[in-house]
């Protein structure tokens, strides 16, 4: 599920809980696989009566997710591109943020 | 008399005194004990209770009694209960008395009988929301409290002059669904969709809520944007322009969270997000789609302040508060990191949580209406979610961070036990109400049969959020951390608005100048001429006044004397 990244590869302590285990990686890429074929499978198992048509068709859900998801992003990197300003932008000279505490 | 004594707003608010008052020691008892007696009240309120008061020679109505108002003053005072318990030990005592008040406001929303009695207690809210975020401390939050008051003023300035054009229209103050032909019914529209953080006006909501403490942000989530869904309920179902307020605020919400930095900014666009799919299941109108309004934001309201207590656990812990400072924590908070993820399950309408039982109901009442092109958006809108909450729990929680935790100084650690008992809590909710959803569909507004495991249902939303979760995998690398804010509406009058008021008192200085100068060359005529005007100048003398009176007098003796 989390691929590698060899930017942000986690320090390699002794301490290093299950998710970063030598192998998990891998393990856990090839479970979230299995998942996504059974849920496509599974379409076949049930009785799916179409509101519209077209949602009917044969992973019509997945296919929606995947291509929605890939969109949003890649829209969001665009908006990003035109939109984004540094953090201090409202703020210039910004006050220490510690939260006074109780 | 004893009827008003226990309303259930009212309740919460003599808890909130109570709060106050009480000494260190003796505090959690008020702070459990009031939501507990308010739920205790809540319950039992018989169906189409009324109950009214006589004030300024208006009968206003405080106290109705239906479904839907039942089901939303349960969601906040049981949030009460919760924030209470998250802030009991950590927060100060007139921050803690202000969310009760603000909670106290939000339940007397939701019984109100009338317009009047409704507008009443949404000002109180705006004041004690305002305190709540004051409540940040921090100069940043002094400036966002000023402008969300500032934006929620506005809004209730505008409601009211709806509710006004509305009585002289109608002739009456009921709270009843509104005749979309007249202008009256979009005035108050628009001053509940302010409040609802609709565009073009959603700014202030993540602009306000990320500066407010850990312990006030929790009852921001779950307030005011929920009442103003509860007006909606109540005044526009059906209303078809929330279709499309709902779907841009659906894919507004995503966007920006998609960009943002500040973690708790992330789950305030998440909250505009959701909400705009209850604006769409309100726009759609039918019992089911009310149904589903009334269960998506109840199932909401846990699962999103399960998600901002999770993002405050991390702040009070961590003291940090960008994404690009954090990271990995999920070895060294465990418990929030597990809490945060059902939360995220939830929120993005996973089978067995609470957010799943109610999304299915809401399209499949916009299928029954034949409304095609609203079904396929609001799927798309369940997948981008899914983004939402994913970045959100990825780059906190898991994501490696080189720099975090530092390798100097202490490891943070799972916040303290009343944290993690409320957190705990909404996260047993959250799973409880999607593992038997009869608990929540028997308290629905109407009566349903909707069944949500349907097969088909099932497999088709694990096919949609698996997939989209893939999709997160596979753009990972384009999904960056960057210390850069977001450009919002809130641009115009957090800077254009006021480069043009210097620029026009920059004007009007030099339009002065030119009678400044006049100003100093007559000052000495003009002096005169006030010496006339001054206490001691000539027009100011009483002695007119006097010898008017004597000359009255003498006219009136004579005109006596001489009519004999």
């Amino acid at each position: 599920m989390k691929p590698d990244d060899p930017i942000n590869e986690p320090p390699n302590d002794q301490s290093a809980s299950w998710l970063s285990r030598p192998g998990m990686r891998r393990r856990l890429r090839i479970g979230f696989g299995v998942l996504l074929a059974l849920s496509v499978l599974a379409q076949l198992l049930v009785q799916r009566e179409p509101h519209f048509g077209i949602d009917g068709w044969f992973g019509f859900h997945a296919f929606v997710g995947f291509i929605v998801a890939v969109a949003v992003l890649l829209l969001s990197r665009l908006l990003g591109l035109i939109l984004s300003r540094p953090d201090d932008y409202y703020e210039p000279a910004p006050a220490p943020e510690e939260r006074k505490d109780a | 008399m004893l009827e008003l004594a226990l309303h259930p707003a009212f309740i919460l608010f003599v808890g909130a005194v109570l709060i106050a008052l009480t000494r260190p020691s003796l505090r959690p008892l008020p702070l459990l004990l009031t939501p507990i007696v308010a739920l205790w009240a809540i319950w039992r309120l018989p169906d189409d209770m009324l109950l009214s008061i006589r004030f300024l020679g208006y009968d206003i109505e405080l106290l109705q009694v239906s479904a839907e108002r039942r089901l939303f003053a349960t969601a906040f005072a049981i949030t009460s209960f919760v924030g209470g318990l998250y802030g009991m030990r950590q927060a100060r005592s007139y921050e803690l008395s202000a969310c009760y008040a603000y909670a106290a406001g939000a339940v007397g929303v939701s019984f109100a009988g009338d317009l009047l009695a409704m507008y009443l207690c949404w000002e109180a809210m705006v004041i004690f929301s305002t305190i709540v975020i004051w409540c940040g401390g921090t100069d940043a939050a002094r400036r966002a409290g000023l402008r969300y008051a500032l934006m929620q003023v506005i809004g209730g300035v505008i409601l009211k002059i709806g509710i006004e054009a509305v009585s002289v229209q109608t002739g009456s103050f009921d709270i009843r669904p509104l005749d979309m032909g007249t202008a009256a019914a979009w005035i108050v529209l628009v001053g509940v969709l302010i409040k609802a953080a609709a565009p073009p006006v959603s700014a202030w909501l993540a602009d306000a809520y990320p500066e407010a403490s850990p312990f006030g942000s929790v009852f921001l989530t779950a307030l005011t944007t929920k009442t103003a869904v509860l007006a909606l309920i109540l005044l526009f179902p059906g209303a078809q322009v929330l279709l499309l307020v709902g779907l841009s605020m659906v894919l507004y919400g995503i966007i920006y969270a998609l960009l943002e930095n500040d973690i708790r900014r992330i789950l305030a666009y998440a909250i505009i997000n959701q909400v705009g799919f209850m604006l769409c299941a309100v726009g759609i109108g039918t019992e089911l789609a009310l149904n589903g309004a009334a269960a998506f934001a109840f199932g909401h309201i846990i699962s999103l302040t399960l998600l901002m207590m999770s993002a405050g656990a991390v702040l009070q812990q961590t003291g940090m508060r960008k994404a690009s400072d954090l990271g990995g924590l999920y070895r060294a908070m465990p418990m929030t990191t597990l809490c945060a993820i059902i939360g995220a399950l939830a929120i993005s309408a996973f089978p067995l949580t609470s957010g799943y039982i109610s999304h299915a109901m809401i399209y499949q009442a916009a299928a029954e209406q034949q409304l095609a092109w609203v079904w396929y958006l609001l799927l798309a809108g369940s997948a981008g979610v899914v983004l939402l909450v994913l970045k959100f729990v990825w780059q906190v929680f898991l994501q490696p961070q080189a720099s975090f935790p530092p390798a100097s100084g202490q490891r943070p650690a799972d916040p303290p036990r009343n944290m993690q008992a409320a957190m705990i809590l909404y996260a047993l909710a959250s799973i409880v109400l999607g593992c038997f959803p009869s608990l929540l569909y028997g308290v629905l507004p109407y009566p349903t049969t909707h069944q949500a495991y349907a097969g088909a249902n099932l497999v088709g939303q694990l096919q949609l959020l698996l997939f989209a979760v893939l999709a997160f995998v596979v753009m990972l690398p384009a999904i960056k951390r960057s210390q850069t804010i977001t450009l919002d509406l809130d641009w115009v009058y957090r800077v254009a608005l006021i480069w043009l008021a210097r620029k026009l008192a920059g004007t009007w200085q030099t339009l002065l100048k030119p009678l400044k100068w006049l100003w100093r060359r007559k000052h000495i005529r003009l002096q005169r001429i006030g010496s006339l005007l001054l206490p001691t100048g000539a027009l100011a003398r009483t002695s007119p006044t006097g010898s008017m009176t004597l000359w009255v007098t003498v006219i009136l003796v004579l005109v006596v004397v001489l009519a004999q």
